[in-house]
Formats: structure tokens, C-alpha cells, sequence
């Protein structure tokens, strides 16, 4: 199967009218024989539309998926209900096959969803701006740290435990470069310890980098921790879950500085972990220190609105190494997922995602607790996702769920070994809407099950 | 074609789309689970919308957009071909696109096979020992790639080597990456064939040089010629060699750049293996390495052991972690099923994407001038510098011409040592009758320009919108909608 | 078509300085703003930040570039052209007067001599 439309006709013409023989002449002329690659490329032999989709299917086949077994996993990705019109919108060959919008007049249609995008995370986060988008959640976050480092100056940040760990290491890889120091301020019990950070926060720390809610699902007490933060004039970042936000309170309403965020649960399958969506939005003091691509609004030669990709002085193909950040191509096609997605659900659907989720995990929690072996890692609030010390190791329970077709058993304890207190394993559920009751007994029975 | 209104211009109160079921367990008042200071008090501002309005929003707006699925799309550097569909299902396999990252490894032996697979494949084409497939995009796998140069040198104890050499024809990426990753910039020139200046080189290399970043062909669609010198004098400096993959759509089956002496490699799977690019992303970027550079490689790695596959974290040299999860899954997928469509034709896919741009090379290069007459590879760099001499018709306004005849246009005023340029890269996708189409139109603009300056410097005529106001837009930033502007 | 005015004097970086007793009024040149185009955005730097000669101080931006801005001689902050915020297209109407960027109280009134007159100015352009 190719994609090559030549004949050996218009080869032939086309050849002609170049002036050479043969395409050979034209590779002998630009590559030196000393790097040419003088033998076929060892690849298996080509197949068809429907050989390659019997043999894609093949391999797929050997995964187990969410739409076989009851998934309770989290940690950043989450099995929210992908409403159909979504898909159907991202499969328009005009918006999947586009380029980034460089020539405006013949790309409102992409222009306008992002700054649809825009105007969304603003509502949501209650910030002033949003970018176009980023690769996802954790290199948002440490694209927001870089934004901290350059607006303040200074080259400490703390970081809380309570981050995810992913999270945590690919803010620390993108910080080792730049030679800026990551500090954690760790747990007490299963959120942030106040005092460790009272006494970390100094004038010469940037900000603070906090999860609402954290890693282990717990709620912040971020009131507080805006305060201490802010009375060292260091920035605030919180990375959210964006579906939290139909109940919880907006980042921009307690003060947050830069909020970002894992888009995956507007509107984006789980798709093993990627493409995903990376939320920045912030303050409009900021505005000229974020990276990424930014549309906006204006108005042509005939008078009408329209929209063009703005601020790009901050960008790489501007101001190259001084530029806020290398970004170039980000999640668009995504972003245009979230942006229907919250179209679809609206104001309403979107506080009742949010509350069927904490409805179910409150449950679910509840059940847990019950179970002889088994309590609850701590008493803080949560929201859709909580901590259970159990009496088996994760990986034990991990694998028992499994024989019951479930999916769970997210493996706390190894990133977290301070929570255990004593218990053989701690593990984190997360139960969105789709969960039934039914799906939520079958998990607790399994769990009963567990020795 | 009309334009359209916003989302929140056309909501209602009180209309919904997707409704959800009632809570199936016993419920909790919201303030007994949530302190009072932590719940929402007012709800985010979402539009209320009918199904049908949605649908028929973003339809609207899809009809105002360009895409290769509406007509050519000869965007250089970017290697805008076909999409195949059917790399489309395959992504969307519920066994592919319905699993969770977090699943254990004995769940997932089909992606893990999936990856581990096409790193195969994608080393054999590009000459590398080993690839990551973590990096979301080219650019973070640039940052990836020189990263992990960094690990290298500091693992020597030559962390004292903090120059990372580019040349002036380089994309911004490049410069803006080394800079990220704590390192000076240093430029070399080019020569007037784009190719390295190699006398330039060697007075810049030394003890304090980490790597040179090199795009092969380079912007200018022409391949360096003294390439393995070239990478020779950096090895010789004790730095490291790394290569941009823009531009690997020329050299499938022909050249890799492990065997010219590159070091890291970045690949845009988004470009070159046809996933699509979605008006922006998701891309994907992977990063291949010389073996010697795998103990520094993104955790987790895929390896095979007795038949299975599993994610090894255990790699205490690692660089760390760019991305949330393992990358861009789904967007592998999709060049996975198209490295398989093609097997060792993927060296076709580059004979006839220099064969079109040639094509396109020699029937316009009498009515605007290359940059350096000579065959080029995938794609061909043209100015238009005489014919705004002679016309005052810039390049802005050829391009802008061509949005009347349904096509995009090239790259413009890139690469940046060209006055007026265009770039332009055709891709082996396209039919000898749609080169024509281009290029007829191209020679038309050009005649316009003669006869008619003013009606090619007042387009486009027909697009849904005319010429944007960018510097109003700069100047007076509307970033979102707002119900009461203030 | 080239603007530039024989009263004040120029740095090789196209700023402008006129003297007024001890006080500079800093701006960038009619070229300048003209290679820039349309300019958008003007960053400024604090009142009261000592520069000193040649240091970098703010940035200006057009649509399609971005320029450092270097100041012409030492001295202190003492003002700084806050229309500019909302207006910076002050700057390509009216380089040298309402599209002044700062005032510097002047640290050392001879680095004026290291700078070139309108003369000099010109012909530089002129060099490419």
C-alpha cells in the first residue's frame, strides 16, 4: 500500500522537463557516495489496507482495555465518558489535516476554536489568559516553573511531594538544564505539611508548584499555602484536574498565579497515555512571559472579526534563543476536543460529571473502609480519587482485580512510602461517572477477597 | 462563506446536549465531603447548547479552514502529505485506544510490541541503535536530544562544555532548545548553498563545544555535501552531533544520518510518517540515539525480556521524564500502520517527494529566481526579490494571491538568509495535474503582478475573511471572550 | 525619507538621547521603527534602575520581530512614557517626540562624545 499518485507517464514527462534520466541523478547530485545507503531498508514487506488492519487489530487484541474491564486506575488519566460528537468533530479532514493556522485568512476555523479554547480555561480557571495549548499536564507544569524562574529571578523552587511523581521528574528534568534547584516540601499525613513550607518559603525561593487535588487525590488546604506563598512575593502554580472544577473552586478565585492542568478527562481517550492536553493559564501581567501559542482576536481589510495567531515576539521563530520557550507544535486538535467537549456537557453537565464522580468515590471509599484489613490512608477531603492502606501489597491487589476484570491497584506506596504506616501496601482508586454501583460492589468484594 | 458567531454568543440558559445518568449509589451532601471554602460558588461561565447547534458550530467552522484533505498543501519544512485513513481506525481500536496508561505490563503486551516494534524500524531507517518515543513533538525532542547530550558530557565530567554550535539557516527551534537546556548559542555561518561553512566550523569548535545541531538537507532543501567532515570536526572536538529530522522526507533508503556521523536524531512522526498534524498537534517526536548514549535515555524504556515486553525504569543515568506518561501513544499508532503500509518502499516515498519538487523547481524557476540554481531534494527554495524590484509585489502578497486559487501557500520569508523567500515542498503525495495546477498559478500570480500590482496586493479576494489586522491584535490583546467586556 | 534630526545625538544601536540640562530623553529612530514596522508592545524598565551605558534595558516588538533596547549613556530611571503602554504605535508616529520611551537623569555628561551626531548617524544607516 502507498500514497504516491505518480503514473510512469507524468514520471517520465516530469523527468524530462527536469532535464535528467533518472531520479538517481538527481539523489547523485546533492548526496556524497561516502553516506549513501547502498542496500534496501530491512523493513517487512509492505501490506494492504486490509492485511494492515487485520494485523492492527491482531496486536490490539493482546491489550485489555476499559471497555472490558471496570477501570478504577488514575494517577493523571481518567475514564471519563467521551460523548460521540466529539470524535465526529475531530475526524473533519479540514481540521485533522491542517497545518498550524499561519495563513489566518484560510483558517478561522481553527483560529476560532482556539480562541474558543482561550475563553473556556479561562471561565474554568478562573485566570485572565490561556495559551493555544501544551503537550500535556506535567510539561505544562514545567513550563509554568520556567515561567516562575524568569518572571522572579530566582533559581530555587519548591515543588510539594503531594505532586505527582511523574509530574515531579519532568519538572526536574526541565529544570537540570537551566541549573535551578527543585526543593520538596513533604507530606503530613497525605497532604502538604503548612509548616515545612512556612519555614522552605524564603525571599529566595520563586513560588511553590502545588497539585489540587494531589497525587493521592486528597484536597490542599490552599488557602493557607496561598498566603505563605504570596507573603514571600513567590509566584503560586497549581496544576488542577479541569473535570474538579464543576464543584471545586476556580485556582484564579484563592489567588493562584499560573494554573495548569491535564486536559485528558475533557473529552480525550485514554489512548495509553497520549495525546493528551497541557492547560497554562495565567495572569494578564504575565502574558508576555508565557510560552506557546497564543490567538487572538481582530478585525480585517472588509471590517469583520476575525482571528490570527498573537503575541508570537515571545516564540521561537522570533526571538529563538531568547524566546520563552522552544514549543512550536502543541495539542491543537486536542485543545479542539476539550473545546467540544465543554460545548457538548456545558455549565450544567459538567457539575454533574463532577459530582457523579465524587458521589461514586465517596462510595466507593466508604465501602473500602468497611473491609476488614483495609482503611482509608487519610481523613482529608477528596474528590474522585482517595488512598486505601491495604493488607497485601499493590502489586498483590493489582493482580486479584485483574481475575475479576477489573482494573485498579495503583501503586501508592512505592512513590509515597511514608503513608503506609505499617500497612502491607497503599493503593489509589479513582472512580469517575462511568462507574455503576454494580462495577463499584464487584470492586469491593474483590477486595474483601484479598489477603 | 459565512462567519460564525462564538460558542458563547449562541448559548442559551436552560439548553443541554449530553445529559448524564442520576447517581446510582447513595449520595453525600456536597458540604459534608467538600470544606465550604473549597466548593465553586459561581459556575464556570460554559455555553448551554443543543447537540445539533454544537455539531453545526464546528461544521461551520471546519468549512472555513484549509486542510490536505481540502487541496495542496505545499508548506515547506512541514511535509504536509496525505493522512491515510486508515492509520485513523487503527488509532481508534478500543484495544489501542481504550487502555490506561497505568495497567500493568502483562496488559499491554500489544502496545509494548507496538513500540518496541516501530523503534525498530525507525532505528533501520535512520541508522541509530536505539529511540524514545516520549518526546511529544520535534521540539521536545530537541530538548530530549540535547539533554541527554548534556547528561553525557557531564557523566565525563566535562560539564564545562556549555556551547551548543547552530547554523544561521537553522529553524528557531534549534537555538531556542539549546538555550533551555542551559547552553550558549553559538552561531556558524552558511555558505551560499546553505551548506555548513566547514572553515567557520573549525575556528568555533573546541574544548568548550557540546554539540552541533544540524538540519540535513537543510532549510534550503539542499544536502551538505561535506556532512561527515563536518561531523568528524565536531567528534574531533570531543562534542557531540545531533540532527534535526525535519527533513528526512528527502533521504528514506537513500542517506541516514547514523551513517553520516550523527550522534541523537529527532524525528517528527507528525511530518515525515503522515500522522496528521490537527490545525497544531498532537505530534510526536522520537529521539534516536548511538548506543553509547542509552544508559541516559527517558525512563521508562521498552525491552523485550524472554518474549515479553515491559517498561524498565530501573536506569539510574537517565535524563528523567518529559512527558506525563510514555508520549504520544496514539500518534504512534498511526505511523506504526504507515511504516507497515509501505516496508522498504518508504524509500519510493523519498524518490517522488524530490522527484515533485524538482518538478516544481524547474517549470517556476524563470519567474521567480532559486536561491542556488541546482537540483534540490524534497523541497526547493525560490525568492521573489526581482519581482518586488520590478513590481513592488512582495512575497506576502504572492502567497496571499494564492489563497484565491484554493491553495496554501508555501513557507514564507524562511529560511531567514533568503530575501523573500518561498519555500516550497510538494510531498510525494501529490499528482503531476495538482503540481501543474500550483505551479500555473504561481505564473499567473507573477504575470498579475505586471498587469495588475494592486489586485495581487489587495488579496486575498475570496477567502471568508481578507487581510488580518495582526498589529492591532499585538497592540490591543483580546485573548477570550468576555460577556461584559469592560 | 530618512528622518534625523541634527539636534540630538545616536548610538549605533538606533537609539536617540536629547539633552536637557542634566536630564536624556531616550527613543529609537525613525529607522529603526521603520525596519521594525508596526510597532506592539514596548518593555520598559522601572523608575529609579541605575543603567549603565550600553546595557540592555527594555525590548520593543513589532509583528514579526523583537528588538533590544540598549541605553545611550549611565544614569537613573527617572521617568518612563507610560502612553506607550497603551499606545506604542507612538512610536512609528512620532519616533522623536510623543514615541519617546525614557528620561535618564545622566550620570557622566561625557559619554554624550561617544556618540555619533546626526551626520555620523546617517551615514551609518547608510552602511547597511
Amino acid at each position: 500500500m502507498r500514497y504516491i499518485p505518480i503514473t510512469q507517464a507524468d514520471k517520465a514527462a516530469m523527468l524530462r522537463e527536469i532535464g535528467v534520466s533518472s531520479t538517481e541523478e538527481l539523489f547523485a547530485a546533492n548526496i556524497p557516495a561516502e553516506v549513501r545507503l547502498n542496500r534496501p531498508l530491512n523493513l517487512p514487506p509492505a501490506l494492504t489496507e486490509m492485511e494492515l488492519l487485520a494485523h492492527m487489530r491482531e496486536l490490539a487484541a493482546q491489550n485489555v482495555h476499559t471497555a472490558e474491564y471496570a477501570c478504577f486506575l488514575g494517577g493523571g488519566a481518567y475514564d471519563h465518558y467521551v460523548p460521540a460528537a466529539v470524535d465526529a468533530v475531530l475526524r473533519r479532514g479540514e481540521f485533522l489535516t491542517a497545518y498550524t493556522p499561519y495563513q489566518p485568512e484560510i483558517s478561522q476555523g481553527v483560529l476560532q476554536a482556539i480562541y474558543e479554547y482561550q475563553s473556556l480555561m479561562c471561565e474554568l480557571t478562573g485566570m485572565d489568559l490561556s495559551n493555544a495549548s501544551m503537550y500535556d499536564g506535567a510539561s505544562a507544569l514545567a513550563e509554568a516553573a520556567g515561567m516562575v524562574v524568569n518572571q522572579t529571578g530566582r533559581s530555587k523552587l519548591l515543588v510539594a511531594r503531594s505532586v505527582s511523581p511523574q509530574y515531579r521528574r519532568v519538572v526536574q528534568t526541565y529544570m537540570h538544564g537551566i541549573g535551578v534547584e527543585l526543593i520538596e516540601v513533604p507530606l503530613d499525613g497525605v497532604t502538604l505539611d503548612l509548616n515545612r513550607l512556612e519555614a522552605l518559603m524564603t525571599d529566595e525561593v520563586g513560588g511553590l508548584l502545588l497539585q489540587m487535588p494531589n497525587y493521592l487525590g486528597y484536597l490542599e488546604e490552599v488557602r493557607e499555602i496561598e498566603a505563605l506563598v504570596h507573603a514571600k512575593n513567590g509566584l503560586f502554580v497549581v496544576a488542577v484536574d479541569p473535570v474538579s472544577l464543576g464543584i471545586l473552586e476556580a485556582p484564579g478565585h484563592y489567588g493562584a498565579d499560573i494554573v495548569v492542568a491535564e486536559g485528558q478527562g475533557l473529552g480525550v481517550p485514554l489512548s495509553y497515555g497520549g495525546p493528551y492536553l497541557g492547560i497554562l493559564a495565567t495572569r494578564d501581567r504575565f502574558a508576555r512571559k508565557m510560552p506557546g501559542r497564543i490567538a487572538g482576536a481582530t478585525v480585517d481589510t472588509r471590517g469583520q472579526r476575525g482571528f490570527v495567531l498573537t503575541m508570537q515576539a515571545r516564540e521561537q521563530h522570533i526571538r529563538r534563543e531568547k524566546a520563552t520557550s522552544n514549543i512550536c507544535t502543541n495539542q491543537a486538535l486536542i485543545a479542539l476536543a476539550a473545546t467540544v467537549y465543554l460545548a457538548l456537557v456545558g455549565k450544567e453537565g459538567l457539575r454533574e460529571v463532577a459530582n457523579l464522580s465524587l458521589q461514586k468515590a465517596h462510595y466507593a471509599a466508604q465501602q473500602i473502609a468497611k473491609l476488614p484489613g483495609w482503611r482509608l490512608a487519610g481523613d482529608a477531603p477528596f474528590f474522585k480519587e482517595f488512598t486505601a492502606l491495604a493488607p497485601a501489597s499493590a502489586a498483590d491487589v493489582s493482580r486479584h482485580l485483574l481475575t475479576q476484570k477489573i482494573l485498579g491497584g495503583l501503586d501508592a506506596g512505592a512513590a509515597y512510602p511514608e503513608i503506609l504506616d505499617g500497612a502491607a501496601g497503599a493503593v489509589t482508586f479513582a472512580v469517575t461517572e462511568q462507574r455503576t454501583r454494580a462495577e463499584i460492589d464487584r470492586l469491593v468484594s474483590a477486595l474483601g477477597e484479598v489477603k | 462563506m459565512a462567519l460564525v458567531p462564538l460558542l458563547f454568543e449562541k448559548s442559551t440558559p436552560g439548553k443541554r446536549a449530553v445529559t448524564f445518568p442520576a447517581p446510582d449509589v447513595p449520595t453525600v451532601e456536597l458540604s459534608e465531603a467538600i470544606p465550604a471554602d473549597l466548593i465553586r460558588q459561581t459556575p464556570a461561565a460554559l455555553p448551554e447548547l443543543s447537540e445539533i447547534e454544537v455539531v453545526r458550530h464546528f461544521t461551520q467552522l471546519s468549512r472555513l479552514n484549509h486542510g490536505v484533505d481540502v487541496d495542496f498543501y505545499p508548506l515547506g519544512s512541514c511535509t504536509m502529505k496525505y493522512n491515510p485513513k486508515i492509520n485513523e481506525e487503527a488509532a481508534r481500536i478500543p484495544g489501542f485506544a481504550l487502555t490506561h496508561p497505568l495497567q500493568p505490563d502483562e496488559t499491554v503486551q500489544g502496545n509494548l510490541e507496538l513500540l518496541h516494534t516501530l523503534e525498530g524500524w525507525l532505528c533501520e531507517v535512520t541508522g541509530m541503535d536505539r529511540m524514545t518515543f516520549q518526546p511529544a513533538a520535534g521540539a521536545q525532542g530537541e530538548l530530549t536530544g540535547i539533554l541527554l547530550i548534556r547528561a553525557y558530557h557531564e557523566s565525563r565530567g566535562e560539564g564545562e562544555r556549555d556551547e551548543v554550535i547552530v547554523p544561521d539557516s537553522a529553524h528557531g527551534t534549534n537555538p531556542a532548545t539549546a538555550a533551555m537546556a542551559g547552553y550558549r548559542v553559538v552561531p556558524v555561518k552558511s555558505l551560499p548553498d546553505g551548506s555548513i561553512d566547514v572553515e567557520s566550523l573549525r575556528e568555533v569548535v573546541g574544548p568548550k563545544t557540546a554539540a552541533l545541531m544540524m538540519t540535513n538537507p537543510s532549510t534550503l532543501g539542499l544536502f551538505d555535501p561535506h556532512v561527515k567532515e563536518i561531523t568528524e570536526i565536531v567528534h574531533q572536538a570531543g562534542g557531540l552531533c545531533y540532527y534535526d529530522g525535519a527533513n528526512l522526507n528527502a533521504i528514506m533508503g537513500y542517506a541516514r544520518p547514523g551513517d553520516m556521523g550523527f550522534d541523537v536524531v529527532h524525528l517528527n512522526l507528525h511530518k515525515t510518517f503522515s500522522t496528521p498534524h490537527g490545525g497544531g498537534g498532537p505530534g510526536s517526536g522520537p529521539v534516536g540515539i548511538k548506543s553509547f548514549l542509552e544508559p541516559f535515555l527517558p525512563v521508562p524504556v521498552v525491552e523485550k525480556k524472554d518474549d515479553r515486553y515491559v517498561l524498565d525504569w530501573d536506569r539510574p543515568q537517565s535524563i528523567g521524564k518529559l512527558h506525563g506518561f510514555w508520549g504520544n501513544f496514539g500518534v504512534v499508532v498511526r505511523a506504526y500502520a504507515y511504516v507497515l503500509a509501505h516496508g522498504p518502499a518508504l524509500k519510493e516515498v523519498s524518490e517522488y517527494a524530490v522527484l515533485n519538487a524538482n518538478y516544481v523547481l524547474a517549470r517556476l524557476k524563470q519567474y521567480y529566481e532559486p536561491y542556488v540554481d541546482r537540483h534540490c531534494m524534497h523541497e526547493c527554495v525560490l525568492s521573489a526579490r526581482t519581482l518586488k524590484q520590478e513590481t513592488g509585489v512582495k512575497t506576502l502578497d504572492v502567497a496571499k494571491r494564492l489563497l484565491d486559487e484554493g491553495i496554501h501557500p508555501p513557507t514564507i520569508y524562511f529560511p531567514l538568509i533568503v530575501e523573500e523567500a518561498l519555500m516550497i515542498e510538494p510531498t510525494e503525495t501529490e499528482d503531476k495535474a495538482t503540481l501543474d495546477r500550483f505551479i500555473d498559478a504561481m505564473i499567473r500570480i507573477h504575470d498579475e503582478a505586471r498587469s495588475n500590482p494592486e489586485h495581487v496586493k489587495s488579496a486575498p479576494h475570496t477567502t471568508p475573511v481578507g487581510r488580518l489586522d495582526e498589529a492591532l491584535a499585538a497592540r490591543r490583546p483580546n485573548l477570550r471572550y468576555r460577556a461584559n467586556p469592560c | 525619507m530618512a528622518n534625523v534630526p541634527a539636534d540630538l545625538k545616536y548610538s549605533k544601536e538606533h537609539e536617540w538621547i536629547r539633552v536637557e540640562g542634566n536630564i536624556g530623553v531616550v527613543g529609537i529612530t525613525w529607522f529603526a521603527q521603520d525596519q521594525l514596522g508596526d510597532v506592539v508592545f514596548v518593555e520598559m524598565p522601572e523608575v529609579g534602575r541605575e543603567l549603565k551605558q550600553n546595557e540592555q534595558f527594555g525590548v520593543v516588538e513589532s509583528v514579526k520581530t523583537v528588538s533590544d533596547l540598549y541605553c545611550p549613556v549611565s544614569g537613573k530611571v527617572v521617568e518612563i512614557n507610560t502612553a506607550l503602554e497603551n499606545s506604542p504605535e507612538l512610536i512609528n508616529q512620532d519616533p522623536y517626540g510623543e514615541g519617546w520611551i525614557l528620561k535618564i537623569e545622566l550620570a557622566d555628561p561625557s559619554e554624550l562624545d561617544s556618540l555619533l551626531d546626526a551626520a555620523a548617524y546617517e551615514a551609518f544607516t547608510k552602511e547597511g
